[in-house]
């Protein structure tokens, strides 16, 4: 197990490389230019040069990049163009919300999700098995942002049990983090929601017709404990791959979520970094967005160890 | 006796009953409002954007500002005098005027604030150009020397716009004016502290008010008289979906929009609860810039014919569509201003295709496709590019429209490659009426080649005129200077004005008090 885990760590090192080289082109090849942007509509042409060389962006592409590299290797991740803080200072401000978001979105997504779909597998072809897939058809079509503004609409503007937007830090005042949570988690877990339950319902159909089910029920065993001890522990695998695969999702939701709703998370400087072309706070996010896919998806391949005791690395 | 025991268990059970029958403290007056951005830059003089100079305005005082009706006041001068030669400015300021953090104003602090701005505002530069020195007298006067007359030294240091010279300390001042201030340097005189403790990028930036501020005694008007704030705090709220700051406004969460979409105007009206009050009566200009460097546009006849063939009615109902928020106005120095005049006129902006064509016939246009940006995501543009296309193409141009966002767009804009390898002909965008008053502060009129903004016209002639503009020193000559340059301007444009536009705040209706001015500022606003 230990080699595994660090044959994959070691493995996380061409994937960064060909991240951190991707974004980096990416950037500085696009159209854009930051100098541009901070010095704002009125400035000169020679204020946006003296604004340029300032920033390093003069410089030939390669040694910006060979700077940056060696930077980064030292575990300095720069200074944003606009904030005028480290990278390292915006991600640790605006990381608590969209941790929260993402766990709540999980916490949301799994307890509704799986139990749905073992019933909607357990009662193939019934009223409840076409509305869970009716429902997971719906979460899969509709964007993120139209549930969120119908969820506004009824619960905030209409019914008025819960604010349309904002977020409180959960060790300022518990009750307001949680009706802040509240939507926008929702929100976000729509689509989640829909896939894992169909995945889940496909599982669980599979393994029901093995015959340790059949042996299962003719044991004895009630139907909770075939559904949950044999059937569900059987298909967990690709439910937890797909959960695993979900948080490329969830970093996606996230950014037009925390928009919709106005969190301050990384979704949003995200969005605001790339509208402004900051190219040290755009290049660290994405990497650590890479970096935490990366993980969970380690964290997931070691977890099916849990479920199936068959599968040893 | 004094009991401190019993006296703190009154206290207490006071408080308590208070709780449960639910009566509360006298509640701090907070106003929760979103402005058109959030802010990310805290120093107004290293950038010319707006937020930042809105930013400016709750921090910092200036040392002139205009009323309503952009004529220039005294604010932290108390008196000023100039030489018969017009060549000796003395200032001297108000008495009781300090710094957040409790040390008085002075003049070397001014002297200071006003090069750090001059090296960054091109009004500044051309004032700085005429002068010779600036004198301290006394911890409360300075001097201004001048090299020659100059008749914008008032309207330069009463600027209301981008950049807007704000008064910091002397220490702050002196900052490399291509470097931006530090966070702990954001200290000003004016009516609002910022809290940098509770600064949070992206979330919010919170002001309060400046308790040891002495407002002038006159009432305020515009940006100037007295800035009496009436609120303990105002909170600039980041909500960059302009969907939810609806709703949030709607639901009583926040009680203002500065600049809420025009496509969402009918749905806020509707509210009763809701008013929309336009504070700047001058509003907005839309522009078509040309790159004067670019062929065909390197020919004024060609240029002149691009202004022959529109008319600003139709870019305004394709972007605006609301009447109330829109008007046809010919002046480029902006109607309802001192300098607003249709002199040279009455030729352009008819939409006369059938003129245009024969001018471009004259000029001999060879048929080159007109490389037009179109900016995309910013909703109060996006529809104008494609009405000048249809425009220019009804008179006989080659229009080629490439669309793109705006920072694409700002980028490309300063690049002077070949429009077919990467430049550009045109594009259009707005400015602020208050920063286009006159030839001098309206930056698309600077043709002095290389160094003019994006597009770089060079046109001494235009040139000229702008140096008469400002050393001269009475407005009725000044006015006559604006109508010659204007004449000219017409058949040799750096750009065309395509309209004026409005944009109103949203606010709900406990909420009153916003000036008129071409800045939304806070003090006199009021919540009840």
């Amino acid at each position: 197990m230990l080699d595994f885990i660090i044959r994959r760590l070691i493995a996380v090192i061409p994937v960064l490389t060909v991240v951190a080289v991707f974004v980096f082109l990416m950037l500085r090849l696009t159209p854009g230019d930051p100098a541009a942007v901070i010095a704002g509509d009125n400035a000169t042409s020679d204020q946006i040069d003296d604004i340029r060389r300032k920033l390093g962006l003069d410089e030939p592409i390669w040694t910006q990049f060979v700077i940056w590299i060696g930077n980064m290797l030292q575990g300095n991740f720069g200074e944003s163009f606009f904030f005028k803080k480290t990278v390292a200072e915006l991600i640790a401000q605006r990381i608590e919300p969209t941790l929260a978001l993402a766990v709540c979105t999980l916490i949301f997504a799994v307890a509704l999700s799986v139990p749905l779909g073992v019933l909607a597998a357990y009662r193939q072809g019934s009223v409840l098995d076409r509305v869970v897939m009716g429902f997971s058809v719906l979460g899969f079509s509709v964007p993120g942002f139209v549930i969120g503004y119908c969820l506004i609409y009824i619960f905030a503007i209409e019914l008025g049990w819960l604010p349309v937007q904002g977020y409180v830090r959960i060790g300022v005042n518990f009750w307001g983090f949680l009706e802040r949570m509240v939507l926008p988690s929702l929100t976000l877990s729509v689509g989640f929601i829909a896939l894992i339950s169909r995945i889940t319902r496909a599982s669980v159909l599979e393994v029901l017709n093995e015959d340790y089910i059949r042996t299962a029920r003719a044991k004895g065993l009630s139907n909770r404990v075939v559904l949950m001890r044999h059937a569900l522990r059987n298909a967990a695998v690709p439910i937890l791959t797909v959960i695993g695969l979900g948080i490329a999702i969830l970093i996606g939701g996230a950014v037009v979520t925390e928009s919709v709703f106005g969190l301050p998370g990384l979704g949003r400087l995200t969005v605001e970094a790339v509208l402004s072309r900051d190219f040290p706070t755009i290049q660290t996010v994405i990497l650590m967005f890479s970096v935490v896919y990366v993980v969970i998806n380690l964290l997931i391949d070691i977890s099916y160890t849990l479920f199936d005791p068959r599968i040893r690395y | 006796m004094f009991d401190l025991r019993k006296s703190a268990a009154a206290a207490l059970a006071a408080a308590a009953l208070g709780g449960l029958l639910g009566i509360a403290p006298a509640e701090a007056q907070t106003l929760k409002v979103v402005m058109h951005s959030d802010v990310k830059i805290l120093d107004p003089i290293w950038t010319t954007a707006y937020i930042q100079r809105n930013h400016g305005y709750m921090v910092w005082d200036t040392l002139f500002a205009v009323d309503e009706k952009f004529d220039v006041k005294p604010q932290m001068v108390d008196k000023w005098t100039v030489s018969p030669d017009n060549l000796t400015w003395t200032f001297t300021l108000r008495d009781g005027l300090e710094w957040h953090d409790g040390k008085p104003v002075t003049a070397e602090d001014c002297i200071a604030s006003i090069k750090r701005w001059a090296a960054r505002d091109s009004m500044g530069q051309k004032m700085m150009g005429s002068v010779a020195s600036l004198e301290v007298v006394d911890a409360k006067t300075f001097k201004m020397n001048m090299k020659e007359p100059y008749g914008l030294v008032l309207q330069s240091l009463g600027k209301p716009s981008s950049n807007v010279p704000f008064m910091m300390p002397k220490k702050t001042a002196e900052t490399d004016p291509m470097q931006q201030i530090k966070l702990e340097d954001v200290i000003g005189s004016g009516p609002f502290v910022f809290k940098a403790d509770e600064w949070k990028p992206g979330e919010k930036i919170v002001y309060v008010k400046n308790a040891k501020y002495k407002p002038r005694s006159e009432p305020a008007n515009g940006l100037s008289g007295g800035k009496v704030v009436k609120l303990d705090r105002v909170e600039w709220l980041a909500m960059p979906d302009v969907q939810t700051q609806v709703a949030a406004i709607q639901n009583g969460e926040i009680d203002m929009i500065e600049s809420p979409g025009h496509d969402l105007l009918p749905l806020l009206a509707k509210d009763k609860n809701i008013r929309l009050v336009s504070f700047n009566p001058t509003g907005n200009q839309y522009v078509f810039r040309f790159n004067s460097t670019a062929k065909p546009f390197d020919n004024a006849k060609v240029r002149h014919a691009v202004f022959v063939a529109f008319a600003q009615e139709d870019f305004l109902k394709a972007t605006i569509g609301d009447p109330t928020y829109y008007k046809v106005c010919k002046a480029p120095f902006v109607c309802g201003t001192p300098f607003a005049t249709d002199a040279g006129m009455a030729d352009v902006l008819n939409g006369n295709a059938a003129k245009a064509r024969q001018l471009l016939t004259e000029a001999g246009y060879d048929g080159t496709p007109i490389v037009l940006m179109q900016s995309t995501d910013l909703q109060v543009l996006t529809n104008l590019a494609p009405v000048a296309k249809a425009q220019m193409e009804r008179a006989g141009f080659k229009v080629d429209m490439v669309s793109m966002d705006w920072q694409t767009l700002v980028a490309r804009r300063v690049k002077r490659d070949p429009p077919s390898q990467g430049g550009w002909h045109a594009f259009l965008t707005s400015w602020v009426a208050a920063d286009i008053l006159n030839p001098v502060m309206a930056g698309f009129f600077n043709s002095s080649c290389d160094k003019a903004m994006f597009g770089w016209p060079c046109d001494a002639t235009i040139e000229k005129f702008r140096d008469q503009f400002a050393k001269e020193t009475d407005p009725a000559k000044q006015m006559a200077i604006v109508e010659e340059l204007q004449k000219y301007w017409v058949n040799n444009p750096t750009h065309v004005n395509v309209g004026q536009w409005y944009a109103p705040l949203a606010r709900r209706t406990n909420i009153d008090g916003n000036l008129t001015a071409p800045v939304p500022v806070f003090w006199n606003v009021t919540k009840k």
